[in-house]
């Protein structure tokens, strides 16, 4: 705030609280009409002939108004108000909002204290545990894997038995914690465009899919040349690297052919967000032994 | 009110804007209304005394659960999304008011009225150690000694008393009162000191209720009606002709003095009232209703008693001061039935009956739809146009329910991860729900669908619409 702009605040306030408080003082008492009836019980104010009566304000009624004057000069000091004074107390909106949720924090701590150190697939039982666990989920991680964890284009189902990186719960902890990045190169410069359409045709027919046998023979050669490496020589995948498993019907971006043949020329790159500067550790191991229920009970 | 003239300019008189309000002195009186006031008074203080304390369900009768924004009242409990039938409660009480005042003037301010009520028990309270009007009037006037010492706080004790039982019976209603009073009393506490089990907020508002009630009754009394309270300015504007309310028959009464025993007043030109002032003394909100009706009267019909007592000692009629209508003063005609009151009962029943209705049709389930907003739609392997949302089904009901969530709308619309939930009574539910529709056979963008839940025990339903999106065809 300026200086104009402080003194500005500081002198309308303190004119408007004297002010106040002389419109307050002067009103207690009203002249009279020279030479009137000592028992005429009216102020003396005339106007177009109809005359003001006088019926006072009760004493407690000015007194609650002194009261709000007093409270008024006493809060300014305290508290933030006059220009670019702090108050005494020192307070803040920010530190206010500090306060509040430290004392969130202390509440809710009890609550995960309870569930800290039992294991995860015991966790996954709890009715009461997977509650709150749903409402942690919904809150840090539907926003890509849906509300129901069914996952998305490009973001991973949770709730089936396929594991990119491994579904038991020290991988889950570990993929929500530190997070993952997995990328499959792009092999289109490398390959060159003859390859890619026959290695696409191989992973088409490793997948029960319809497929072209002439290209597909090809491919299981360029397969076998390039793409073991990461996904195994039965194509299975592997969870160190996070390469998918390439035989079966689940697919993170589709498993048509043209988004087969876009995967293998262009290659794709996916990255779980790590949530351990954001998590208190005791909300992800609750939200990983959700996780792990997604896939292992029907009733959360 | 007017001060001496000052002394240099002797023509200049002043008044004060603002004033000292005297201290009323109410005398002791007892009669009809008394009786009356006292025999509906007795009854709503027990039920406001006695209701915290009885149980339904195992838990309080009347509970304002404001932690768990829940209101229970008898078997029923509200919920915040009742708060419509809060607010019609709210308006036909009002308009009982208003319908009351408009028949019978402000008999709510002087029978019913919690300030009124708990002003008569504090006068009670003062009538009992300090004595009638005099002997008040003349203890208040003389100086402090012992006797003086004792009756004054042998009074703010017994007041004191009554506003913390009253302040702990408020607060009774929004903490269940058996909790409410184990808690305040003081016990070792686990870690050896001695304590209270209860929270900061309950004791502040024990506290808040106890100084409220000791301030309001014992020393703001007829302040708070002549000035704060806004329904006492709503009544007056109900009254026309044929309102009832106390009034002085001053075509009986005047000329007005005084008189000896068995002389022929009338002869020396008086009227049948006395002078004796006892209307006045009686008067809660000192007024002298014998001239005319006043804004301060709360129509609580002491002054008749008063009046009635010494017509009686004067072999005079009673009724110089009694509940009538203007139009019955003048002519002696009364009616009940006109058009006024005629539209204001039909307007009530309407209230009443469409209010009934509504509570008994009240379905004790709610389901509400979130759908996802983080993506337009979902989209997985296969042939399926997939939408997520969370289905919040909250079960108002008193008993445990199982849920069974269903889809209905235009395409073939259906739930992938359908499960069937138990809901108990008083919770809310969030279950995630994917819908997935044929890509072929979605035509729309924005569709149309109804989620509904439905208990597999007693078939009790509640649906909302959301809307399934599906890929753009421009």
């Amino acid at each position: 705030m300026t200086t104009f702009w402080s003194l500005w605040i500081i002198i309308l306030t303190s004119t408007c609280i004297v002010l106040v408080t002389w419109v307050l003082f002067a009103n207690r008492k009203a002249a009279v009409q020279p030479g009137s009836d000592p028992d005429d019980k009216t102020t003396g104010h005339v106007y177009d002939g109809i005359v003001e009566y006088n019926n006072p304000l009760p004493r407690w009624w000015f007194v609650m108004f002194v009261i709000s004057i007093i409270f008024a000069v006493v809060y300014l000091v305290l508290y933030p108000g006059m220009g670019s004074w702090k108050g005494t107390l020192g307070w803040t909106s920010v530190n206010q909002l500090q306060n509040d949720q430290d004392e969130g924090k202390a509440a809710y701590a009890s609550s995960y204290d309870v569930y800290k150190n039992m294991a995860i697939p015991e966790l996954a039982q709890n009715d009461e545990a997977m509650k709150m666990g749903f409402r942690l989920f919904a809150n840090n991680c539907s926003v890509c894997h849906g509300a129901d964890g069914g996952g998305n284009y490009g973001f991973p189902n949770l709730t089936d038995a396929d594991w990119l990186h491994g579904g038991n719960p020290e991988k889950i902890l570990e993929t929500i914690t530190r997070g993952r990045i997995a990328a499959m190169p792009a092999w289109g410069p490398v390959l060159g465009e003859e390859k890619v359409l026959q290695a696409a045709e191989y992973v088409l027919k490793i997948s029960g899919n319809e497929f072209d046998a002439a290209l597909a023979e090809q491919g299981a050669k360029v397969f076998a040349e390039n793409c073991v490496v990461c996904h195994g020589q039965d194509a299975k995948g592997q969870y160190a690297t996070g390469a998918p498993n390439l035989t079966d019907k689940t697919w993170l971006y589709e498993g048509t052919r043209e988004n087969i043949r876009q995967t293998i020329r262009n290659g794709r790159n996916n990255q779980m967000p790590a949530q351990e500067q954001t998590l208190l550790p005791e909300k992800i191991h609750l939200l990983a032994a959700y996780v792990y229920s997604l896939s292992h009970t029907n009733a959360k | 009110m007017t001060e001496k003239p000052q002394s240099d300019k002797p023509e200049i008189r002043y008044v004060n804007l603002y004033e000292p309000e005297a201290k009323i002195y109410t005398r002791k009186i007892s009669g009809f209304y008394q009786r009356l006031r006292r025999y509906s008074g007795i009854p709503l203080v027990a039920l406001f005394a006695l209701l915290p304390w009885i149980s339904i369900d195992g838990r309080p009768a009347v509970w304002l659960d404001m932690a768990h924004e829940k209101f229970h009242f008898l078997s029923i409990t509200f919920w915040p999304q009742d708060l419509m039938l809060l607010a019609w409660l709210f308006i036909i009480a009002a308009y009982a008011l208003f319908t009351v005042s408009t028949v019978f003037g402000r008999v709510w301010c002087g029978f019913t009225c919690p300030q009124t009520i708990w002003t008569l028990i504090f006068i009670v309270i003062e009538d009992f150690c300090e004595g009638d009007r005099n002997k008040r009037i003349k203890l208040d006037k003389q100086i402090w000694n012992a006797e003086k010492i004792a009756r004054k706080s042998a009074k703010h004790f017994l007041w004191i008393a009554v506003s913390v039982l009253t302040g702990i019976t408020f607060v009774g209603y929004f903490v269940p009162a058996p909790e409410l009073v184990s808690g305040l009393l003081p016990h070792v506490t686990a870690d050896g000191n001695w304590g209270i089990g209860l929270g900061g907020w309950p004791i502040f508002f024990v506290l808040l209720c106890t100084g409220m009630t000791y301030l309001n009754a014992g020393w703001m009394r007829e302040q708070v009606c002549k000035y704060m309270c806004p329904y006492s300015r709503f009544q007056a504007a109900m009254y026309d002709k044929d309102t009832i309310y106390v009034q002085y028959d001053a075509a009986r009464g005047e000329q007005r003095g005084p008189r000896k025993p068995n002389e022929d007043y009338k002869a020396k030109g008086l009227g049948d009232c006395t002078d004796c002032s006892w209307c006045v003394q009686v008067c809660p909100v000192n007024i002298d209703i014998r001239n005319g009706t006043q804004w301060e009267c709360i129509n609580c019909g002491l002054c008749v008693d008063a009046c009635d007592s010494v017509m009686d000692k004067m072999d005079y009629p009673r009724g110089l001061i009694r509940f009538t209508s203007e139009t019955q003063l003048t002519t002696g005609k009364y009616r009940i039935i006109r058009p006024k009151t005629i539209g204001y009962a039909v307007a009530m029943l309407i209230m009443v009956v469409a209010f009934s209705y509504r509570l008994s049709v009240r379905e004790p389930l709610g389901v509400d739809v979130v759908r996802d907003r983080s993506a337009h739609l979902f989209r997985l392997d296969g042939d399926d146009i997939q939408n997520v949302y969370t289905v919040k089904i909250n079960n108002m009901d008193q008993q445990e329910h199982t849920f069974i969530v269903d889809v209905k709308g235009e395409y073939p619309f259906r739930i992938i991860n359908s499960r069937k939930v138990h809901v108990k009574s008083g919770e809310v539910y969030s279950l995630p729900v994917r819908i997935a529709v044929p890509k072929e056979q979605l035509k729309g963008e924005e569709n149309k669908i109804t989620i509904s839940a439905t208990s597999v025990e007693t078939g009790l339903t509640a649906a909302e619409e959301s809307t399934f999106m599906g890929p753009s065809h421009d």
